[in-house]
């Protein structure tokens, strides 16, 4: 404390001679805020203990992981070997992780015909299991609201309906993710973990959300989930059908959201929540297919988009007949 | 004599200044090592809650999918307006040229920092992965600059604590030194930092008015009003300061400066009621999809009034603190004008904190009600929070009575 370096000025020099009288005292000092200070240390150190059990769940490697689209293939398929593994140790299920791509010349989109749907919940459910949710909060990526007829106002509709459906006087509102062109969710991303592909998917980089959920702010639909604890699936429910951008377990503490079940679709299949409405009231489709369904009822139905107003422009309509 | 430092001699010196100023800010009466003990078990208790939940996942806050920020977010809120009210000091003190607010401009800075050091934990705290937040970090992750407001957030965030660091470092240095502090080195970064300190509060209101889903803050009034409440709870917290400045160490800063701001708070927390009235009027009186929000806070909405007694209490305390501003009384260092900075301090934590992030989900986008209250792990985080803030805030302003009272000074090493 009261040393000088050698280049320092007279005026220093001399002042530190002036305080060599106290020189006892601050030692004494010294050693008592040393004591305390290293008390306070460890005592933060015994404080923050709990980040050791979870920094056990991540490694280096994972630390270290770059970003999806700055990944080279060797990369991608060590992510891959490795997440396999991880669901392998975690959850004792064999899973096949595919890196799924846009087809070219594909723009998928979605509507529901509302006049059928009867709010029977197939659809939630067959996403619950498709997509490995979470099995104590029973996630699902769909909500259906029961609407009172006449009326286009969600806040006289209700999510927790119960009882035989569908009632006379009500109709069902299935909502997901819209897979917006002008995603409002992507732009507020501050680390551009969440973006929108060539088919128009919106997808999450699960490796790479801190976490903050700015999107789940930012999503007009509800559409976003955020895994507030590690999702529990038991091994024998667990889909091994899976995708790196889509339905392979998430980690906690990330937000994850509807991929159109980009791991099926891509491949030539259908929408998990599609394949189990009773009604019929799902179509899916490539928009830019002249000879598609999707196509026949954009251009001959009344159809009808959510919240137009704010300008998301959806990729998922809804339609009466 | 050359008021610049010589580069060598600034060098060594400078870490040296920083090395006593922490001793000498550790000196202190069995009072302060109370306090100071205090906060620092606060502290830990924080620390502590905030690792369980980063080890148990943030199922440990009473955050969901609906409401899905909470205490941490409305606490950041309140605390950018925190250090966003210093300004309040400076404007007066460099526009203004007034002489005796200059003398004490640097407890507002001394504010700020401590002030912004509590927002970026906010935010910290509130990352579901804090493990990647070098994902944040520009040039080694992937920061989308200038899209995400965010980013805009934790750009002029840390831009205004590095000028604020910088200011305050440099003009007690000079202090220390004995020497007169070179403008050069240091105004231009004052006047930068009027416009940074409206930018900070401005940005993170665009945080939320940006946001079409979310009609509570989809207002274009959300950025004024969050000024205007900045500039009432950043001055009060200051006249606090230096109340308690005063009966703990005996410095007694000019009378001057604390009526100015008196008279700032009268006028921004006029503006600021005004602002609100017009808002209520404006949505209840059309009735819009806005009003669904505000009728939950102000009168609770299908038997769920979770933040009625919060918004009443913020507005009851709001209301009475203004008036007792309006008082002769609160010009005078009286009881009357402490009472009223605190009233202002808690009705406007309230009202910039739960009251304007909950509603914000509340009904949710499918017009759910789903409620929040925050969780005693929340609590005990944004209590750890606080707690080195004020630590912070304690040794910054042990540095700066030391320094001014010529305790600290470079021909006398310790005391």
């Amino acid at each position: 404390m009261t040393n000088t370096e050698p280049n320092n000025t007279q005026q220093a020099e001399s002042s530190a001679k002036r305080s060599l009288p106290i020189v006892e005292n601050f030692t004494r000092r010294a050693v008592v805020k040393g004591g305390f200070a290293t008390l306070g240390a460890a005592a933060f150190v015994a404080a923050v203990s709990p980040l050791r059990q979870a920094a056990k769940s991540t490694t280096a490697v994972e630390f270290m992981q770059q970003h999806y689209t700055e990944l080279s293939p060797e990369q991608k398929a060590d992510v891959i070997a490795r997440l396999e593994a991880e669901t392998k140790e975690k959850y004792g299920a064999d899973v096949t992780i595919a890196d799924d791509r846009p087809i070219p010349g594909t723009k998928f989109v979605y509507a529901i015909n509302l006049s059928v749907c009867n709010g029977n919940g197939k659809c939630v459910e067959a996403c619950h299991k498709e997509n490995n949710h979470d099995r104590s909060t029973n996630q699902s990526y769909i909500r259906v609201i029961e609407m009172p007829k006449g009326t286009m106002d969600m806040e006289k509709g209700s999510t927790t309906y119960s009882g035989i459906v569908p009632k006379d006087d009500k109709f069902y509102l299935p909502v997901q993710c819209q897979q917006c062109d002008e995603p409002p969710c992507v732009d507020v991303c501050p680390v551009k973990a969440t973006w929108k592909e060539e088919d128009g998917i919106v997808v999450v980089d699960y490796n790479w959300c801190i976490g903050c959920r700015y999107c789940e702010a930012a999503c007009p639909y509800h559409a976003r989930r955020f895994n507030w604890k590690q999702p529990e699936v038991p091994a024998e429910e667990i889909n091994p059908d899976q995708s790196y951008l889509s339905n392979r377990v998430r980690p906690v503490g990330v937000v994850e959201k509807c991929t159109y079940c980009l791991h099926r679709t891509r491949r030539g299949k259908l929408p998990a929540c599609l394949e189990a409405c009773p009604t019929g009231a799902r179509v899916f489709g490539n928009i830019l297919d002249k000879n598609s369904n999707i196509r026949w009822i954009l251009e001959n139905k009344r159809v009808y988009i959510l919240k137009e107003e704010l300008g998301t422009k959806p990729a998922f309509f809804y339609y009466f007949d | 004599m050359s008021s610049i430092p010589l580069k060598q001699t600034a060098i060594t010196s400078y870490p040296k200044f920083i090395g006593r100023a922490l001793w000498l800010a550790t000196e202190g009466s069995f009072a302060f090592y109370a306090w100071m003990t205090v906060l620092t078990a606060v502290f830990l208790v924080g620390a502590n809650a905030w690792a369980n939940q980063v080890a148990g996942g943030m199922i440990t806050t009473n955050m969901t999918d609906h409401v899905s920020w909470g205490l941490y977010i409305a606490n950041f809120t309140f605390c950018v307006g925190l250090a966003a009210g210093g300004v309040m000091m400076v404007i007066p003190a460099y526009l203004y040229d007034d002489e005796e607010m200059h003398k004490v401009v640097i407890i507002g800075e001394a504010v700020a920092i401590a002030a912004i050091v509590m927002c970026t934990l906010n935010v910290v705290v509130d990352l579901g992965r804090p493990d990647r937040f070098w994902h944040l970090i520009p040039g080694i992750g992937k920061f989308n600059w200038p899209m995400s407001m965010l980013t805009w957030d934790v750009i002029v965030l840390n831009g205004y604590l590095l000028i604020n660091l910088h200011v305050v470092g440099y003009l007690l240095y000079m202090r220390y030194l004995g020497r007169k502090p070179n403008g050069w080195w240091y105004l231009p970064f004052v006047f930068l930092s009027i416009f940074w300190a409206i930018s900070i509060h401005t940005v993170t209101a665009f945080l939320y008015c940006g946001l079409g889903g979310r009609p509570f803050w989809n207002s274009a009034l959300l950025a004024p009003r969050f000024l205007a409440s900045a500039f009432v709870s950043g001055p009060a917290f200051i006249i606090l300061v230096m109340r308690v400045l005063r009966l703990t160490t005996g410095y007694t800063a000019p009378a001057s400066p604390a009526r100015t701001l008196i008279q700032i708070i009268r006028v921004a927390m006029t503006i600021n009621l005004l602002m609100l009235v017009s808002e209520v009027f404006t949505v209840i009186y059309t009735g819009s999809a806005h009003a669904a929000p505000l009728n939950y806070l102000f009168f609770g909405d299908h038997g769920k009034s979770g933040l009625v007694p919060w918004i009443w209490t913020a507005i009851g305390m709001n209301l009475v603190g203004t008036a007792l501003f309006f008082t002769p009384a609160a010009l005078e260092r009286s009881h009357v004008r402490i009472l009223a900075c605190l009233l202002v301090i808690v009705g406007i934590w309230i009202e910039k904190g739960m009251g304007l992030i909950v509603p914000g989900f509340i009904p949710s986008t499918l017009h759910e009600i789903v409620e929040y209250s925050p969780s005693l792990l929340e609590w005990k985080v944004v209590a750890g929070i606080w707690g080195l803030g004020l630590i912070i805030l304690t040794l910054s302003l042990k540095l700066i009575v030391n320094v001014f009272t010529g305790r600290m000074h470079t021909d006398e090493p310790t005391t």
